[in-house]
């Protein structure tokens, strides 16, 4: 069987922040990607560079070593001459539904924004931001109100629009559920699987929740301080995790189903895998 | 958008800047001449036909303030003008520039500032020469770098939000960016500091004339009426207090449409007054005497209100035996950190909390006569953000040891002693260096360890958890919720856990209680929720909406997956998830019925919507009771 090429790939990325001696690398030596039309999830705990990665292929991080990728195209040299046909082309929905809106400007001009981003003329564009509003599920009458108007989910729909509105290739969804309620967080993740099927969505999935990542995702890359330790498909994975790192990640959840049973995927404690750099978290810094 | 709230100094200085603005059009027709007319006797003092006397050219000093005021106001208004459209953009434009030029631009604003505006505008003013139009660049360019970086502050604080990141990644170019997104959500503030910066500007334009660098004769402003004022003071002082009174009463008008505009751009403001005025009494149900005798924690229908009487818990009963973890359950907004809260006596400001009953076994929480020592000793309290519950400034050791050393009189060695034993026994390596240690030195999940050490150091009965480990990650999380349950088991703690996690709830707790729009709807065992056995309607959506760690067809133990894991690279068809319509009803709007009946999937007509369901074996829903016993 063989597998499409990878529509995003990240190759060997390096991230650093700061200069010289207190440089401090936050990627280290990155390699990823997503095959079109399928959803990858990025998942890792805290300081693990997971966002640092999503910034980075948007641009803004910048890269200090390695290549990012887009339909074969390299984006990293490409930065500073045209970037904002690149940036259009990969677009990014972040966590915080209340600060990714502006508060000022209605829905319909933010979708218009992103239709046209010189002139957001909202009743120019009226029956696009229409449309678009109603692939999120919401009605129509929306573009004429203000964010605040709208609960958190109803918010991050409308991001999901806005970023949508711009047709990119690949969307970058970091975290966009961890600020919702349960019940809500699940109307974002059903709207996604929609998406997904409808508009065959390329996307990256960032999160630290495991579950949700295994709901979204078509292959999974498990991140720990900067780099890659496992990366699969969801299934494989989830139900054979082979890095010790991973293994401790799905034993941590607490979760009302049986844990992998015993034999196809040990069931391991904390203190029966005393993973190094992990170890090192609960030390005194 | 917000509304503007009108206040008393806002209309007040409205009204007086417009009659003043009114003046500057109409005095120089009406007064004109007699302002300029020579005659009379030089520097009279005042008297029925010269109100403020003449001045030394027997000119008429009334009419001459008073035509001065158009001169005086344009040219502030210019100055104004200048130095917020100069500052202003100069502090944007940064923003929306690359890192190199928002680099020079604010070590450049930096420069400026460090020169007082007064000095700026004399050097100014000495180089382009005397005269209105110089004295405006100078006030003008003067009071610019001012204007620079206060919107370099503002600006930088939004173009750091992600709705501005978002655009940038949408292509919106630099200046539209500045137009739409920097602009009109720093214009509030700006228009506060516009006024106060028209009140600078006036003293600033008259100091110039004043001192004679200004506006020269046969113009006159106020600045040089006082400065010809000055000469006679000591003659014939109502000469000078005329132009005084006028840059007095104009600076200190301007100043108030800061304060009033302020006031009513802040959106916290105003709820205050109308809080205070009316006070309903909230009811309270009588006794139901749920609770069996030797609960540890009993809560009677409880009631948490606004000072406007809208309940945002309503009617909570519930218990804790003693050794037990109770856990609490709900999405935001359900109630259960304000019901925690209420046990632990730390409710915010303006909420009250009424009850049948509210005790910690012989101790009543409701009193206002409550000993101190016994809240601090008997209950310990672990919140969820660790970094902001130590004080960063003071050492680990001395916040452990707060409550031993003032209510329990522990002192100097032991008192230490028993927080290196407390942080050992949270599994704190290291705990007699950690003790010496800040707050900030320590990871986030050994803060939240130290955090439960403080609370278990006095000995609690009850230890209150308010999303213990939402902050935290999900290694780091099991790790903690293992030294919750092994020091309730260890120690017989009684713990109030509440969370929105209702796996987590389903790991740590023993028996649980389940919350929705300020009500308990149902109260089962942890086993039962663990297992699904769920009752009510909105627990069963909650379980459902939840997104799970392994399918259905691979937890069962048989290896299922080679059949159906083949399909790995084709796109998989996932089951979507349960998803609860609608939204929970706000506080104030809670209805008559039962509060998830708009949004419950087996409401009954006519019973639901009307009638709240009473608690009945353990689950508060009408359609669960009917089931059980068919009417």
């Amino acid at each position: 069987m063989t597998t499409p090429p990878y529509k995003l790939a990240v190759e060997d990325l390096t991230v650093a922040f700061g200069h010289g001696r207190r440089a401090r690398t936050v990627l280290h030596g990155v390699s990823t990607g997503v095959r079109a039309g399928q959803t990858l999830g990025l998942v890792g705990e805290s300081g693990s560079g997971k966002s640092t990665i999503a910034k980075a292929i948007v641009g803004i991080h910048p890269v200090r070593t390695g290549r990012i990728t887009l339909g074969g195209e390299d984006l990293t040299g490409l930065r500073g001459r045209e970037p904002v046909a690149v940036r259009r082309r990969i677009q990014l929905v972040s966590q915080d539904p209340y600060a990714s809106l502006n508060p000022r400007m209605t829905v319909g001009e933010a979708i218009a924004e992103a239709v046209d981003p010189v002139r957001a003329d909202a009743r120019k564009h009226a029956a696009t931001v229409g449309r678009w509003l109603e692939t999120v599920a919401l009605d129509g009458s929306a573009a004429a109100r203000y964010p605040h108007e709208f609960s958190g989910g109803q918010r991050q729909r409308i991001a999901v629009a806005r970023a949508l509105a711009v047709e990119p290739e690949v969307v970058i969804a970091d975290e966009i559920t961890s600020a919702l309620d349960a019940s809500v967080q699940a109307e974002v993740l059903n709207l996604l699987e929609e998406l997904r099927r409808s508009l065959a969505l390329t996307m990256v999935f960032i999160s630290h929740d495991l579950a949700v990542v295994r709901h979204v995702s078509d292959e999974v890359a498990v991140l720990c301080q900067g780099e890659i330790v496992e990366q699969g498909p969801v299934r494989d994975v989830y139900r054979a995790p082979r890095h010790p790192y991973t293994r401790r990640l799905l034993a941590s959840v607490p979760a009302f189903e049986q844990k992998p049973t015993p034999g196809k995927t040990p069931e391991t404690t904390p203190e029966t895998t005393p993973e190094k750099a992990l170890g090192m978290k609960e030390s005194a810094a | 958008m917000r509304r503007v709230r009108w206040n008393a100094p806002l209309v007040v200085a409205l009204t007086g800047l417009g009659l003043i603005a009114l003046l500057g059009i109409v005095a120089p027709f009406l007064w004109e001449e007699r302002a300029t007319t020579l005659g009379g006797s030089a520097r009279a003092h005042p008297s029925g036909a010269h109100w403020l006397g003449t001045d030394a050219l027997g000119r008429d000093v009334l009419a001459r303030t008073l035509v001065a005021t158009r001169l005086t106001l344009e040219m502030t208004l210019a100055a104004t003008a200048l130095a917020a459209v100069a500052g202003s953009l100069l502090g944007t434009v940064v923003w929306v520039s690359g890192r190199r030029v928002r680099e020079f631009g604010l070590r450049l604003i930096d420069v400026m500032i460090s020169y007082p505006a007064l000095i700026l505008a004399l050097v100014i003013a000495t180089v382009l020469g005397t005269g209105p139009t110089a004295s405006v660049l100078a006030i003008g360019l003067g009071g610019a770098p001012a204007f620079a970086r206060l919107t370099a502050n503002m600006a930088a604080s939004v173009a750091q939000r992600d709705f501005v990141t978002q655009a940038r990644l949408m292509g919106v170019p630099p200046s539209r960016l500045l137009a739409r997104h920097l602009l009109p959500n720093i214009s509030g503030p700006l228009l506060v500091l516009l006024s106060v910066a028209f009140a600078n500007v006036l003293v600033a334009l008259s100091g110039l004339s004043f001192l004679g660098v200004g506006v020269q004769s046969p113009d006159y402003d106020w600045g040089a009426l006082l400065n010809s004022g000055l000469e006679a003071l000591y003659t014939n002082p109502a000469e000078a207090i005329g132009p005084a009174v006028a840059i007095t009463v104009t600076g200190v008008l301007a100043g108030f449409v800061g304060d009033g505009l302020a006031t009513a751009l802040d959106p916290r403001t105003g709820g205050a007054k109308a809080r205070a005025r009316r006070r309903p009494a909230v009811e309270v149900s009588a006794r139901s005497h749920r609770a069996p005798a030797d609960a540890l924690v009993t809560v009677d229908n409880l009631v948490v209100a606004l000072p406007d009487g809208t309940r945002l818990v309503d009617d909570v009963s519930l218990h804790v035996m003693p050794g037990e973890i109770l856990g609490l359950v709900g999405e935001s907004g359900s109630g259960k950190s304000l019901t925690a809260m209420s046990v632990a006596r730390l409710l915010p400001e303006g909420l009250s909390a009424h009850a049948a009953e509210l005790a910690l076994d012989d101790l009543d929480l409701t009193g206002s006569a409550i000993d101190p020592r016994r809240l601090a000793t008997e209950i310990g309290i672990v919140f969820q953000d660790p970094s902001a519950s130590f004080n960063p400034a003071l050492k680990v050791g001395g916040q452990l040891t707060e409550t031993l050393r003032v209510h329990q009189g522990v002192r100097g060695g032991e008192a230490r002693g028993r927080a290196v034993e407390a942080l050992e026994q949270v599994r704190i390596e290291n705990p007699a260096r950690v003790v010496k240690q800040y707050p900030h030195e320590l990871s986030g999940g050994m803060r939240q360890r130290a955090m439960i050490a403080a609370a278990i150091l006095p000995g609690p009965r009850l230890i209150v958890a308010d999303e213990p480990t939402t902050a935290l990650d999900v290694t780091v999380q099991a790790e903690v919720l293992d030294l919750l349950k092994d020091i309730n088991s260890t120690r017989g703690t009684s713990m109030l856990f509440i969370s929105h996690d209702i796996g987590v709830i389903g790991t740590v707790c023993h028996r649980v209680v389940v919350m929705y729009a300020g009500r308990v709807v149902e109260e089962l065992s942890a086993a039962d929720l663990r297992a699904g056995r769920a009752r009510h309607p909105y627990t069963k959506a909650l379980l459902a909406a939840s997104p799970r760690l392994q399918d259905a067809d691979t937890d069962t133990g048989t290896d299922t997956a080679t059949a159906t894991g083949a399909g790995t690279d084709a796109v998989v068809e996932r089951a979507p998830l349960a998803t609860i319509p609608g939204r929970p009803p706000a506080p104030a709007d809670r209805p008559a019925g039962c509060a998830f009946a708009d949004r419950c999937p087996v409401v009954l007509d006519g019973l639901c919507g009307t009638e709240r369901p009473p608690m009945a074996d353990s689950v508060a829903c009408h359609a669960v009771r009917q089931e059980v016993q068919p009417a």
